[in-house]
């Protein structure tokens, strides 16, 4: 059902590519994960250190939220708790689960056990932008358009939220994806509305 | 204490990610945490890791946290004062 509320903005970040209102951004073809990560966070020309000591699913939804935010988020049209962070996706925090699961056999890593929880990539997203409206991780086999579009018009129409960042992070080894939308009240120079057809629409149909 | 100290910037910057940053950004007496390099708690569990892996030193004592980890020398005064101390 369409809602008040309009994407404003959407990117998404696999096969080595970053791709924003369906324009590529960047792109490192051959590089693993690691590599491609760091070279996005590079291109972004950032300075935020703190990136060097995130799990590989919060460089990714870190990653995400900046380049979706970069140059079509107005903050200054919000305050801090009117903007929410609604993520999902297919593997919680599994990727990291099992690197921490092998450093309990030697000495179990402080750095690692902080991110064995999915929802720390939306902690890194809301400090790097002061964001404090609610926020919720939910974990689902496949990209779940109608639960998103669901839950955040109700948070829209119900608990006062003004913007939001919402999608898709998965990430598990070296196979990921993120794709994220900016829903907004206010419609954008190029913009859709919040519904569960047109998310379904910009999310990529081949890897659904 | 030279050579050990140069180890420990190099060990730092390995275990706790600091990409940013050289051995020679670091200085001797530079506070680790807070107006220094900004270190936070779980920085400061890494480094409790760091004195077990790399030396073998066990930080019994959690009080003794903030004197040890004042900055690089404090923590080579510390493997110097315990090595060999502990398996």
């Amino acid at each position: 059902m369409p809602g008040d509320q309009y994407i404003t903005a959407y990117c998404i970040i696999e096969n080595n590519l970053v791709t924003k209102n369906g324009k590529t951004i960047f792109e490192n073809r051959n590089a693993g994960l690691n590599e491609f990560l760091e070279s996005a966070y590079h291109h972004a020309a950032i300075s935020y250190p703190k990136f060097y000591k995130m799990d590989n699913l919060s460089k990714l939804g870190f990653l995400s939220a900046e380049y979706l935010l970069r140059d079509s988020f107005q903050r200054e049209k919000y305050t801090e708790s009117e903007v929410s962070v609604i993520l999902s996706n297919a593997s919680s925090s599994l990727d990291t689960d099992l690197k921490y699961q092998n450093s309990i056999r030697e000495i179990p890593s402080p750095a690692l056990f902080v991110y064995t929880l999915p929802n720390i990539v939306i902690g890194e997203i809301c400090i790097r932008n002061h964001f404090k409206g609610e926020n919720a991780f939910f974990v689902f086999k496949l990209f779940d358009a109608t639960f998103i579009a669901g839950y955040v018009n109700d948070l829209f129409r119900n608990q006062g939220l003004r913007a939001c960042v919402c999608g898709w992070v998965e990430l598990l080894e070296e196979n990921y994806q993120a794709v994220l939308y900016l829903v907004e009240k206010e419609p954008s120079a190029w913009s859709e509305i919040f519904s569960a057809e047109n998310i379904n629409k910009i999310y990529p149909k081949n890897n659904g | 204490m030279d050579k050990l100290m140069a180890d420990l910037k190099k060990q730092i910057i390995n275990q706790l990610n600091l990409k940013d940053l050289k051995p020679e950004d670091i200085g001797d007496d530079q506070p680790l945490f807070v107006e220094g390099l900004g270190l936070d708690s779980i920085d400061a569990l890494e480094l409790i890791v760091l004195l077990q892996q790399e030396y073998k030193i066990k930080l019994s004592n959690a009080e003794e946290g903030p004197k040890v980890f004042q900055s690089v020398r404090t923590m080579a005064e510390y493997i110097k004062a315990h090595q060999g101390q502990t398996a």
